[in-house]
């Protein structure tokens, strides 16, 4: 089957080639041998934010999987955004790794942990780990809680404990951490805006 | 910033200084070299290296690191000697005729009430004379030598141009060409803006450093201005959003303070942060506290939080001081915490002397890390030879390494330094079994919770009380957490002008903070983020670009806070009668036809105030007006005074020679032990200072593949003259020691870094970036903060990492 340059391009980038014409027996001819289908075509875009500095670059990241329930969605290209108003599509040198951030291979995948005295981590689930941590945090607010000072007055702190908060994480994380720690009574508590 | 990044390009002059934008910010200073090409703009640059910002620069003026209250004061003394201020501006916006009690004074490097045992003073002189009628007392016609006015040139008369070549190291020619340059601004039709960083903050006085900026931006006439303002070019992608949201030791979201112990009244609380105006006529927008308050007890205590048991102000705890970073490192050094969360922070190599934080975090019981990434802070305990030598059987700490997605793994808003908060979508799952960070801290609270609700324990009111009203409890959902933070009626509120109408229905989201009350009916999670998501939508995932005032305003794209006002005080862009300044800026003007104040902004005012009325553009003070002197408010002074950096290379403070207890920040807290960890000139003789590179983010990118290959190896900067002194060649490995410890390094030497003149004496500068550690795939290195001095700003106890003292040697 001939098609035309302009016809195999149409063909080419709906990502057809290599599959279901050539099944069909519609095998277009040498051109096919030239041109690579275009590999974001069957991405799917989704915006977000580089979460380096406060620029706050628009970005678009390019995924595979089409959002179905079996399809694990897989980052392959983030680019800078050209319609955001500052960045205007350019990106940093940081900005322009951060798919090497996102697929890093000292991402952190399970909890775990390190025993006093050892050398090594252990692999455990989460449920051990919150509830580890949980009695770890209680046992040392009902010892150490301070209800009242000194002069007798309500104080209601907990100051043998403490929290450092993460100043990439988005505002709902942050807010719900803030709601959390305050209420638990945490004095002992910053972000990196402190430094 | 109190202006954002588009807006740079409407400047005429750019100053950048404690700061490095080109580098630090690359995408932002695109609106600088914007600035350049289209509005004829001149960059001036001022710091101790040639940077890639100098390299763009009109004009570039070296500096010893820590001294720019001496420089930025110099530039004050020029401006006031030259009259190259903008006089009709600071008239009526500043409280230039402001008179001031007679007790106040300056000598011998002290203000009034110093006590040098303590470390502190007692500020009650510094304060204004009130009038019978309950307001300030001021004189326009700035003959009373207690005004404002008087004071500050008196004080900034000891700045000359020969104070700061010899204290700055500036030579005079140099600093006179930039003072006139950033003069140039002081006319109506000319605007300056400068943009810092933490070339500013990270001394122990850097709020007074940026005080001083301030003050040279009101007295030019640029605050509110486009084009103007001071201009916070931050770290971190949200540290605004965690700024606003309050995650500090004092804070509560939106800029609230907590209680102190002795604040038992709640109504003396809440009456002590509600200021009535102290001139006629003023908003005094901080009057509305208790409505801010309110709102939030509601949004985490709900029903619990009642009028009768004061919106449940028991369950907040009460400070007896700020538990800032140092400080909790210096008790957990002590052996008096137990356990630490550290939640996307890296304190092992973000904090300064790593060697004390390494051996704090040995006496925890406990160490939960949640991360993306794996830190060295995860991993303090283990030997990794040179770079982290430990031994892990002596170190007792249980340590959990939790793993959190990253940006690309959810859903939410982060504000940039503008102040937009920008909303982003989740492209892809995250590796393993990563939860999100409101998963992690939902999976805490609820086994807390249930643990209180089976055994009991100390005060488990707050927690069996706390407002958790998510559809899946062990994963509150971003959107529901947008929505509490900005606020809903929680009855039907009328409109208080005709009672018969409703502003909103019960449960109906917000429109922004002017409709918060005290009564109970609304709850806010965050009063200055109300009107990000309202019943119109979500207004910070709006994505219309349009500049129709090819101003840089795009003020339909995102959300910006307070109330979607791009420009802060911009009232201050009109004159008294509300014409604008500049013609041809037009921004922000009164139209008497509409009654309202209207423009290419939202009036950062009260919107329908007469020009007349005399109300004035700094609404959040109960002054209306802008602050040359800052009363009680910073803990230094009232006006800024140079200090020397705790570790100072020249060993006196040439404005005080003959006072050794005002050479560096008197009211400057330090440990036992910290003092004593300061070293001196005579074994370390050269000024370091850190900063970043552009191709590294911290300690995150050293994880990331491109980032790692194209800047793999630790170096430190050293000029040529040090170089030759020393027989240091490029590439050499060298050894950078501070009086708390070393790190190894490759020399780069450089013409970007010359020695300076200082006090009759040579100083060298040490440049030292900072994104080394033993984890990740680059080099492993050192970590930068392992030579950094444990002493912080007088003020927010930002540590000193910009100026301290080293020794460099081959290694």
């Amino acid at each position: 089957m001939q098609l035309s340059r302009r016809q195999f391009f149409k063909v080419a980038a709906g990502g057809l080639t290599g599959s279901s014409l050539v099944a069909m027996g519609f095998s277009p001819t040498a051109a096919l041998a030239e041109v690579r289908t275009f590999k974001l075509a069957r991405t799917t875009e989704t915006r977000n934010t580089c979460p380096y500095c406060s620029v706050g670059c628009g970005i678009i990241m390019y995924s595979l999987g089409d959002k179905a329930k079996n399809a694990h969605a897989e980052i392959i290209h983030i680019e800078g955004d050209p319609d955001h108003p500052v960045n205007r599509g350019s990106l940093c040198p940081k900005g322009a790794g951060l798919l090497d951030f996102v697929h890093s291979k000292n991402r952190l995948k399970y909890p775990e942990v390190r025993e006093p005295g050892t050398k090594e981590w252990k692999r455990i689930g989460w449920d051990e780990a919150f509830t580890r941590i949980a009695k770890l945090m209680k046992e040392d607010r009902d010892a150490n809680f301070v209800a009242k000072n000194a002069d007798g007055v309500t104080v209601n702190r907990w100051l043998t404990t403490g929290f450092l908060a993460a100043s990439a994480s988005s505002n709902e994380a942050g807010y719900i951490t803030h709601k959390v720690v305050r209420n638990l009574g945490m004095l002992a508590f910053d972000n990196q805006a402190r430094v | 910033m109190t202006n954002h990044w588009t807006d740079i390009k409407n400047a005429d002059v750019i100053l950048i200084m404690g700061g490095n934008a080109a580098e630090a910010h690359p995408c932002g200073f695109k609106w600088v070299t914007e600035a350049k090409a289209k509005n004829k703009a001149r960059l001036v640059v001022v710091d101790p290296r040639f940077t890639r910002s100098a390299a763009m620069a009109d004009l570039y003026a070296p500096i010893r690191t820590g001294t720019d209250i001496a420089f930025l004061g110099g530039v004050i003394h020029y401006l006031i000697t030259s009259n190259k201020v903008h006089m009709d501006y600071i008239k009526s916006y500043t409280d230039m005729t402001y008179l001031v009690k007679d007790e106040f004074a300056f000598a011998d490097g002290f203000f009034t009430g110093y006590d040098a045992d303590k470390r502190k003073y007692d500020k009650s002189t510094w304060d204004y004379q009130m009038g019978e009628d309950g307001f300030v007392k001021t004189d326009p016609s700035l003959e009373n030598p207690r005004c404002v006015w008087n004071l500050m040139k008196a004080h900034f008369s000891r700045y000359t141009p020969d104070v700061v070549e010899n204290i700055c190291g500036t030579p005079k020619d140099k600093f006179l060409q930039v003072a006139e340059l950033l003069a140039s601004s002081h006319t109506p039709d000319r605007v300056m803006t400068i943009l810092y960083a933490l070339g500013w903050t990270q001394h122990s006085t850097g709020s007074q450093i940026i005080r001083t900026a301030a003050m040279v931006q009101l007295l030019l006439g640029n605050i509110g201005r486009a084009g103007g303002g001071v201009n916070a070019l931050r770290g971190h992608s949200n540290i605004q959003g965690l700024t606003d949201l309050g995650l500090l030791s004092n804070l509560l979201p939106g800029y609230m303070t907590l209680p102190g112990e002795k604040e038992t009244d709640y109504d003396a609380y809440i009456a002590k942060r509600a200021p009535k105006p102290m001139r006629p006529g003023q908003l005094s927008y901080w009057q509305n506290y208790g409505k801010f308050h309110v709102s939030l007890m509601k949004a985490w205590y709900g029903n619990a939080a009642t009028k009768e048991n004061n919106w449940a102000f028991d369950y907040l705890p009460k400070l007896d001081k700020t538990y800032d970073v140092l400080q909790v490192f210096e008790l957990m050094h002590q052996g008096k915490m137990n356990g630490y969360i550290a939640q996307g922070f890296n304190p092992l190599n973000s904090f300064p002397n790593k060697a004390k934080v390494g051996a704090a975090l040995s006496k925890l019981k406990y160490l939960v890390v949640i991360d993306p990434l794996a830190t060295e802070t995860s991993e303090f305990w283990q030997n990794y030879g040179e770079f982290n030598d430990v031994d892990p059987a002596k170190i007792q700490t249980t340590v959990f390494r939790l793993p959190s997605t990253c940006f690309a793994e959810e859903d939410g808003a982060i504000v940039n330094s503008g102040r937009w908060l920008q909303w982003h979508w989740k492209g892809a799952e995250p590796p393993g079994e990563a939860k999100t960070d409101p998963e992690i801290m939902a999976g805490l609270f609820l086994r807390l919770r249930d643990m209180y609700k089976k055994d009991g324990g100390a005060f488990p009111d707050a927690i069996l009380n706390l407002s958790w009203p998510y559809k899946v409890p062990y994963e509150p959902s971003p959107e529901e957490l947008a929505k509490e933070y900005n606020g809903k009626a929680l009855a039907d509120l009328a409109d208080p002008k005709d009672p018969t109408k409703l502003i909103k229905k019960g449960g109906e989201l917000l429109d922004g903070f002017a409709q918060l009350r005290d009564d109970g009916s609304t709850a806010c999670g965050c009063w200055i983020f109300s009107g990000a998501w309202t019943e119109k939508g979500n207004m910070m995932a709006r994505r219309d670009n349009a500049d129709p005032f090819h101003n840089g305003q795009t003020l339909n794209w995102s959300f910006a806070w307070p109330a979607n006002r791009r420009i802060l005080y911009n009232r201050a862009a009109a004159d008294p009668a509300g014409k604008p300044w500049d013609a041809k800026r037009k921004q922000v003007w009164w139209d008497a036809a509409q009654s309202k104040w209207v423009g290419s902004d939202v009036p950062d005012f009260k919107v329908d105030s007469a020009p007349e009325d005399g109300m004035g553009p700094f609404i959040m003070n109960p002054e209306g007006i802008a602050r040359f002197f800052a009363r009680g408010m910073m803990n230094e002074g009232p006006f800024p005074e140079h200090y020397e950096p705790f570790e100072t290379p020249i060993g006196v403070n040439p404005m005080h020679r003959n006072n050794p207890k005002a050479t560096s920040n008197p009211a400057a807290r330090v440990f036992k032990g910290d003092m004593e960890a300061f070293g001196t000139a005579k074994d370390f003789p050269y000024a370091a200072t850190t900063y970043r590179l552009t191709e590294h983010f911290h300690y995150w990118t050293k994880h990331v593949e491109s980032n790692a290959i194209i800047q793999p190896e630790q170096f430190v900067e050293i000029g040529e003259a040090l170089a030759a002194e020393k027989g240091i060649r490029a590439g050499d490995r060298v050894k950078v020691s501070s009086n708390r410890g070393y790190i190894k390094a490759v020399a780069v030497v450089t013409k970007r870094i010359k020695p300076l003149k200082v006090d009759g004496k040579t100083v060298h500068h040490v440049g030292i970036p900072l994104h080394w550690g033993f984890k990740g795939v680059a080099k492993n290195g050192f970590i930068t903060n392992t030579l950094t001095p444990f002493v912080g700003d007088g003020n927010t106890q930002t540590p000193e990492f910009k100026s301290f003292l080293v020794n460099v040697e081959k290694a």
